[in-house]
């Protein structure tokens, strides 16, 4: 594909990731700490994100089929998950943890199950978003481009 | 515009033991500090320190440390987070040792088991401390609560950042010693800011340092989508005073509440 055309199509992408609110300013800040000495820290930060979260995602399940669920580890569990979402800019996922936590709170297993879902959801989606945006650097990159700020 | 008191404050930790540099910064003081004196006598005799634990310096003779990087000691349980402040600190000229829990912090410093460290410091010295609040086992509170009752370590500055912002957990560690405290997530400006008021302090005697207790004040849940601008990454210090009262870098950052502030935040959660 047309290089011009590949830069064009990350920029639409990624200023639509920012409008839908996948992504905040933060993200924004991570690229920058990024350059030519360090020019893989974004996709590093956000795979210890994705290894973090998915880690996360299984210890809440587990946490909420117990009998006896113990919320203040559930609560534990989402506080992690929203401060690295926070961290790398995934502002949905953060947004969907808040929620959570009040229903923690509240020692609401009905609702805690729904935000779980709903964590998950938005995780997963953010995942592919990300995925997808790192792709289009790489063909970018691999057709000798450089990626557009 | 910046004085040449300014300029100093660029983190060129190689050219802090230089009495030139000494006497010439003290040149441009209008406030004459008591720790000022000494620190001219040191200069003047060739023994310089910028840092009050003096063990390594021997005279006009620089150690390897005092031509190295400030040292951070980074203590946080989240990876990503560990790696974010990891880089931001290297973007700042920052030599950093990262830690996952207050306990190998304590074990770093020398500190562990209640023990005091033995001679002071064997090992790299630490320049500033920076951990975040919540952390299972030892919290960030704890860990300040240790550094500040240690008779070696209590006059390294330690930084707390928290990804809640409450008032009433801020207040009890700036009392408890904290230098700053810093509302996740991280930015660049909040780590120059650190390092160049950290800077200014230790060259500024470091006895008062209490002087202005910054904090970077975030709703949780508010709406962030409008991004601000991006921070320049290149090295020179920031364009305001960074610890001058009415510097705001975004309009999230404010300064130590008025009493009628604090009572409309303490409402909220």
């Amino acid at each position: 594909m047309d290089l011009v055309k590949l830069q064009r199509q990350l920029v639409d992408y990624r200023d639509s990731l920012y409008h839908e609110c996948f992504l905040d300013e933060q993200f924004t800040q991570l690229q920058e700490l990024q350059d030519e000495n360090n020019p893989d820290f974004v996709v590093e930060v956000v795979s210890l994100f994705f290894e973090d979260s998915e880690r996360l995602l299984n210890e809440l399940t587990k946490a909420l089929e117990q009998q006896s669920i113990d919320f203040k580890r559930v609560d534990a569990h989402v506080h992690q998950l929203k401060g690295s979402s926070s961290s790398i800019g995934a502002q949905r996922v953060q947004k969907s943890c808040i929620a959570f936590r009040n229903y923690c709170e509240e020692q609401n297993v009905e609702g805690c199950l729904t935000c779980l879902q709903l964590v998950r959801q938005e995780y997963y989606l953010v995942k592919s978003k990300l995925e997808a945006l790192f792709k289009l650097e790489q063909q970018i990159l691999s057709a000798g481009g450089s990626i557009p700020i | 515009m910046k004085s040449k008191a300014k300029h100093y404050s660029r983190i060129k930790c190689q050219q802090w033991g230089s009495p030139v540099y000494y006497i010439s910064f003290l040149l441009f003081k209008t406030k004459f500090h008591p720790v000022s004196g000494i620190l001219l006598e040191m200069a003047v005799n060739g023994a310089v320190t910028w840092l009050r634990r003096a063990g390594e310096m021997d005279g006009y003779g620089l150690s390897a440390s005092d031509t190295e990087e400030v040292h951070v000691l980074a203590v946080d349980d989240s990876q990503v987070d560990r790696k974010v402040i990891e880089r931001l600190l290297k973007i700042t000229s920052c030599k950093v040792t990262a830690v996952d829990s207050g306990r190998r912090a304590l074990q770093f410093l020398g500190l562990d088991d209640e023990k005091e460290a033995s001679n002071g410091f064997d090992g790299l010295k630490v320049d500033l401390i920076i951990t975040d609040y919540c952390m299972p086992g030892m919290t960030g509170y704890e860990l300040l609560k240790k550094v500040k009752e240690s008779s070696v370590f209590r006059e390294i500055p330690v930084v707390i950042m928290s990804s809640e912002n409450v008032i009433t957990r801020i207040d009890r560690c700036l009392e408890e010693g904290a230098e700053d405290f810093i509302v996740k997530p991280v930015k660049l400006s909040d780590v120059k800011r650190i390092i160049d008021c950290m800077m200014t302090d230790l060259r500024e005697g470091g006895g008062g340092r209490r002087g202005i207790n910054k904090r970077k004040l975030r709703d949780d849940g508010e709406d962030r989508s409008s991004s601000s601008p991006p921070s320049t990454l290149s090295s020179s210090s920031s364009s305001t005073a960074p610890c001058s009262p009415t510097t705001v870098d975004s309009p999230t950052r404010r300064l130590k509440m008025t009493s009628f502030e604090e009572h409309v935040f303490s409402n909220k959660k």
